[in-house]
């Protein structure tokens, strides 16, 4: 990488990560709503575990894999809203103006999102182990965790960005929230998918790319190093930032109308 | 002011938050979305949670959930309608309001009948949905009656204490202060399991909460087996009570700050 | 910048049309000179700003040629923004960063080396009045605050052209005026080429040299303000009845003496024609048939008046201007 890339994509992550933290409002429900429903489902649904075939015995290890993916949803919405904010005041007129090149303004600008989701993964993390929630692959399945909750939040934010490009419109990109909303609650959040008992939910839940992510998270949590499940929760959220990122790009380049 | 002149303004009131509720999709596709997106959640991907050792529920588990998505609309129903005083504060169309009106306290009754048939609305389409997935309602007439007349009580107060919140602070800013309250309130009662099959801190919070109770006497009355109704009614009526007075002294502290 | 050509914009048949919209530049030609501040000078939807970001890169031109600083904007586009500053309709900071973030920012966009950006940033913000405001966040600025924040960020990489798009909009008197001396001091100082967009007729007159006027998308009038005004020729004069019913009288006498020209409420204008008719000689005629007037105003012709000559209409910066006007004359009268 040129070191003037390196230093636009580093100036354009600066002002992102800058802006994000500086906005509690956006931060601290980012933090304490996933927190909050994991403390309540874990209650709520301990007796679960009394299911013939449930994996663990502990709702709360089951139940912390969808905090990650909560907070990935907040990203999603926080990049896309930070995207449309700057281009309905002009912001991004202004960006356009400078030599920046659009890899470090797409990068750049999820920076700031990827710093949350590392804060986020980190404090679920903490509160989650100390709260008792196991950890069967041990300390080295901590960055899996953390791994794949990033490339989620790279892939979900490059689809909050997407819309924010394609429409220029905060609005819009508000209207992601419950499709985001359905995305979660239609996958394997609350139960394994082999305990779904509805024929056409846990048909939706088996297609449904979170599902893998969840799982690929939950398998370090409870089985310790699963393979297939691994690979399909990287593959999944991997994918889905490849591919989110690309239409972001392509989006940005009719955005800025250039070359 | 004569009868004719406050009813005027309550309809008045009442009509316009409505007409701005139907046709405007961004109003109106979340609070019709969401409980949907819950109960086909809960009732969908939770239904094997009927086979947890000690729980018992003769309708099964979506008539269930039913009950709980029922008081999430309508108190839900009763925050978006407190999101529209926020908005109508914000806008200084409020100032308008309470320079036209003579007697002011008709603002809030227009605001509570606006809520009232938005919930209305709201709980027929899910109701509708509920059938349609095979939902079996085992009370008959009068338990019914009793069913929506506790839901209904429910969304007067979630209105109330909306309006209340949104009349002291004059913001959508304050959307997450009438929010929190209401999901932490619905959430710490029995949700996805009856009462005894809670565990933990969950379990303490649920069995002081008042929404426990209204939540027990529903399902008595889906069941045909009235539970807790005259302690639900008597609690509502209660609460009802105490946020008409809030109301009434917020609208008081919005007329001082306005005038 | 490029020696090819001596003008620093220069286009050519410049046209813009909106998917299922209207033209909304329709054939623009012009050359502004090197050091040179053209006044573009429209009404609202003439087409002022949509110019203004095809000349700037921001929007490809439909139909037609233009060059920046002698680089085509299409294929050049890279060299044309390297010369450019631009300060754009909306003053598009943000609102968490501080003053002197966004000078750090945008100067560390344009490459500057590390040392230069905190320099030249310091140095901007202490010509544009901004030190004491340079760290405090953006939100809390005033509006004449941010304008001037957003003009030190034009000026950041010391560009040879600055657009800027109706800089003082919504800005108090003295922020405006503030505004302007800083304009004129950089044209004066570093014979910066400034493109100004404007719908306040005073704006364009105390700072451009060569005024465009624009309307629907076209040029209707070019030229330096005097000749532009010169080519309306006389001036005018309005007349106001005290007495309502006498509007018809009032009217005939006016006639006499040149031209009508709509826009007068309860009164009317005409245009002096012949080279001796006078105020006075419409004092006289106005006594001699006993008519008393409210008022009574000569007026020289102003740019607005060769908009009206041109397209029939008034400008809305015009009409501003001379409410204003009529405000502070009737606050002295009281």
């Amino acid at each position: 990488m040129s070191s003037t890339l390196a230093l636009q994509i580093g100036t354009v992550a600066q002002r992102s990560v800058l802006r994000t933290l500086r906005q509690p409002a956006m931060v601290v429900p980012a933090l304490l709503f996933p927190m909050l429903l994991l403390a309540i489902n874990a209650g709520g649904l301990d007796s679960a575990t009394g299911l013939p075939g449930f994996p663990t015995d502990s709702y709360l290890t089951f139940a912390l894999a969808l905090t990650f993916l909560q907070g990935t949803m907040f990203a999603a919405m926080s990049a896309g809203t930070n995207v449309a904010t700057d281009i309905e005041t002009g912001f991004f007129n202004r960006l356009s103006l400078t030599p920046l090149r659009r890899v470090a303004l797409l990068v750049g600008q999820l920076s700031g999102v990827i710093v949350l989701a590392l804060i986020q993964a980190t404090t679920f993390l903490v509160v989650g182990l100390t709260a008792g929630a196991g950890l069967e692959a041990g300390p080295l399945g901590i960055p899996v965790i953390v791994a794949i909750s990033l490339l989620s939040t790279l892939g979900f934010g490059s689809l909050g960005a997407l819309v924010a490009l394609r429409t220029g419109s905060g609005e819009t990109v508000q209207g992601l929230f419950p499709l985001m909303f359905a995305a979660l609650f239609l996958s394997s959040m609350a139960l394994p998918r082999n305990l779904i008992e509805i024929d056409w939910f846990r048909t939706v839940a088996t297609w449904n790319p979170v599902s893998y992510m969840l799982e690929g998270i939950r398998s370090v949590l409870i089985d310790g190093w699963n393979g297939e499940a691994l690979a399909l929760g990287f593959l999944t959220s991997g994918g889905l930032a490849a591919l989110a990122l690309a239409a972001a790009s392509s989006a940005l380049r009719t955005r800025m109308a250039r070359e | 002011m004569t009868a004719r002149g406050f009813r005027s303004v309550v309809l008045g009131v009442a009509w316009r938050n409505l007409h701005g509720f139907f046709t405007n999709p961004a109003l109106f596709l979340p609070a019709m979305i969401f409980p949907l997106f819950f109960f086909t959640a809960f009732a969908g991907g939770l239904s094997r949670i009927e086979s947890v050792p000690g729980f018992h529920f003769p309708p099964g588990y979506t008539a269930f959930e039913y009950a709980f998505v029922l008081l999430q609309a309508s108190a839900f129903g009763g925050v978006f309608t407190g999101f529209a005083v926020a908005r109508d504060f914000e806008s200084g169309f409020a100032r308008r309001m309470l320079m036209a009106a003579p007697r002011r306290r008709a603002l809030i009754a227009g605001y509570a009948v606006s809520g009232l048939v938005r919930a209305l609305f709201t709980i027929s389409v899910v109701t509708t949905v509920a059938f349609l997935a095979g939902m079996k309602l085992h009370g008959a007439g009068i338990e019914l009656v009793g069913l929506y007349t506790l839901a209904l009580l429910v969304n007067f107060s979630a209105v109330l204490f909306g309006t209340g919140v949104a009349m002291r602070l004059r913001t959508f800013q304050a959307a997450p202060a009438m929010q929190v309250p209401v999901f932490l309130t619905l959430f710490l009662a029995p949700v996805y399991v009856p009462l005894g099959l809670l565990g933990g801190w969950v379990h303490t919070a649920a069995t002081v909460n008042p929404i426990t109770v209204v939540l027990d006497a529903e399902r008595g009355f889906i069941a045909g087996d009235p539970v807790k109704a005259g302690l639900a009614f008597a609690l509502l009526a209660g609460i009802g009570a105490l946020f008409v007075f809030w109301a009434l002294r917020s609208l008081r502290s919005a007329e001082r700050a306005t005038a | 910048m490029n020696d090819r050509t001596a003008a620093a914009i220069e286009a050519e048949g410049l046209v813009r049309v909106f998917k299922k919209g209207p033209r909304a530049v329709d054939g623009i030609d012009l050359q502004v000179a090197p050091g040179e501040v053209y006044g573009f000078l429209g009404p609202n939807g003439a087409g002022k700003s949509t110019t203004v970001h095809m000349l700037t890169t921001l929007l490809p031109p439909t139909d037609g040629t233009a060059r920046v600083a002698g680089f085509d904007i299409l294929s050049d586009g890279a060299q044309v923004r390297t010369a450019i500053g631009a300060a754009l309709q909306e003053a598009a900071l943000d609102p968490f960063l501080t003053g002197r973030e966004h000078m750090r920012f945008q100067a560390a966009l344009h490459g500057l080396p590390r040392e230069l950006r905190r320099q030249r940033g310091d140095d901007l913000l202490e010509r544009l009045g901004l030190t004491d405001a340079a760290d405090r966040k953006v939100g809390g600025y005033s509006g004449g605050m941010k304008r001037r924040l957003d003009l030190a960020l034009a000026l950041v990489h010391e560009p040879s052209i600055l657009f800027l798009d109706e800089p003082t909009t919504g800005l108090d008197p003295q922020s405006r005026t503030a505004l302007w001396e800083e304009v004129q001091r950089l044209v004066a100082d570093r014979g910066v080429t400034v493109f100004l967009t404007t719908q306040y007729l005073e704006e364009a007159d105390v700072l451009a040299r060569r005024i465009g006027i624009i309307d629907h998308g076209q040029i209707v009038a070019e030229g330096t303000p005097n000749a532009l005004k010169a080519q309306i020729g006389r001036p005018s004069v309005e007349a106001i009845p005290a007495e309502p019913d006498d509007l018809g009288r009032v009217i005939a006498v006016l006639e006499r003496f040149g031209q009508p020209v709509p826009g007068t409420p309860r009164g009317t204008t005409v245009r002096l024609s012949g080279d001796d008719a006078s105020l006075a000689d419409v004092v006289r005629a106005l006594d001699a048939e006993e008519l008393q007037v409210e008022h009574l105003q000569l007026h020289q012709p102003t740019l607005n008046d060769v908009f009206l000559a041109q397209t029939g209409r008034s400008l809305e910066g015009a009409r501003q201007d001379e409410h204003a006007r009529e405000e502070a004359q009737r606050a002295a009268a009281a």
